[in-house]
């Protein structure tokens, strides 16, 4: 039995710990929530590292697969859903109450932290090859899975019904059938109640970007409001540069662009 | 190196769980918070399983994780059917018993 560990192991840990906690602060201090999403995607890969690091290949490869590849994908389409823009106001509701869980926080990783370093220091690392009876993880896993820990298991199944039943019944829309609006009646209404039967102008269609940020430029230049996409910061779209000689206004550019053209620098 | 800083990490991904849940405002972002709650306890029981020799932990930490991903569909269920009748995510806008 030994306390210290591999040299491996070591650089593995101090590699990856710092990462895995940037990951964490990441996720707690990015305003925009998709980018809190990959920050914890982030510090759940380098957990599953640290489970097949620690003998548990078994749960990495759980790890990697429901966490990251499944739960945290599930996460982006809610986000998706609701839409990126609803990020974080900044108001605090309550006055104070970032400083204190600022303070809470240092003092119960203080308290938390010291106590255990304290309480575990010189543990001995048995490890695992006795308790898998060298068959490996996943046989020694799966055989007190199945027969010390047989009800939990199975009363996990119940769990798992439960819930997918529960996600159902709640992200369901009851409709009366016939309810629904028909195509006619929803072309009638937009043309009895709006001023704008048609539709929208595109953006950015006569500016010179084709991003959906960029406005639509109105024959005066100035933008078009109404083509500003909702959700989205418009972007400063760059104007056409005057042409300045005379070679350039036979150009394309010169018939899309400008009002009057610089007099020749012989003219002047 | 020893087990400790193992725990020690996770105390402290713990904590950063903990304090995102409290300045957090944005309904999903304080559920990922929770998750990463779950996943450094789950650091703590893997790292015990190894220094007592016995398997139990790790069978723990893989209950923690169905019923995370449990938790997680009820969850994101809860929150879109709020989203839907408030149009709003932020924790602070489900203010109804309030009044």
């Amino acid at each position: 039995m030994t306390q210290h560990l591999g040299g491996g192991e070591t650089v593995a840990f101090w590699v990856l710990g710092p990462i895995c906690l940037a990951g964490a602060l990441g996720m707690v201090f990015s305003r925009n929530a998709v980018h809190s999403a990959l920050w914890l995607v982030q510090t759940m890969l380098c957990l599953g590292v640290f489970y097949v690091v620690q003998e548990a290949p078994f749960l990495g490869a759980v790890q990697i697969i429901v966490y990251t590849g499944a739960i945290m994908i599930l996460f982006l389409f809610v986000l998706m859903l609701v839409g990126r823009d609803s990020s974080d106001s900044v108001v605090e509701t309550l006055r104070g109450q970032r400083i204190a869980a600022t303070v809470f926080g240092v003092g119960f990783a203080g308290l938390v932290g010291a106590g255990i370093a304290r309480a575990t220091r010189g543990l001995p690392v048995v490890g695992l090859p006795d308790a898998q009876g060298g068959n490996g993880n996943i046989p020694g896993i799966a055989e007190l899975l199945f027969t010390k820990y047989l009800l939990a298991f199975e009363v996990t199944s119940a769990l798992l019904i439960t819930a997918a039943v529960g996600a159902m019944v709640l992200a369901h829309i009851e409709r009366e059938p016939g309810s629904r609006q028909t195509q006619k009646e929803l072309s009638r209404a937009r043309f009895l109640t709006s001023d704008r039967p048609q539709t929208l102008p595109g953006p950015g269609v006569y500016a010179r970007a084709n991003s959906v940020a960029a406005p639509a430029l109105l024959p005066d230049g100035g933008t078009a409001e109404s083509s500003l996409a909702t959700g989205i910061e418009p972007q400063e779209v760059e104007q056409m540069p005057r042409p300045t000689g005379r070679r350039e206004l036979g150009s394309r550019d010169a018939a899309l662009g400008t009002l009057d053209p610089a007099p020749l620098e012989g003219e002047r | 190196m020893t087990l400790t800083w193992y725990l020690v990490l996770a105390a402290i991904l713990f904590t950063i769980g903990a304090v995102g849940v409290l300045v957090r405002r944005n309904a999903i972002v304080v559920f990922m918070c929770v998750e990463l709650m779950l996943n450094s306890v789950n650091l703590t029981l893997v790292t015990f399983a190894r220094a007592t020799g016995t398997l139990d932990g790790q069978i723990m930490a893989f209950f923690v994780m169905v019923v995370a991903a449990a938790e997680v569909v009820v969850g994101l269920a809860i929150i879109m059917s709020i989203y839907r009748t408030r149009r709003s995510a932020s924790v602070d806008d489900v203010n109804l018993l309030k009044y």
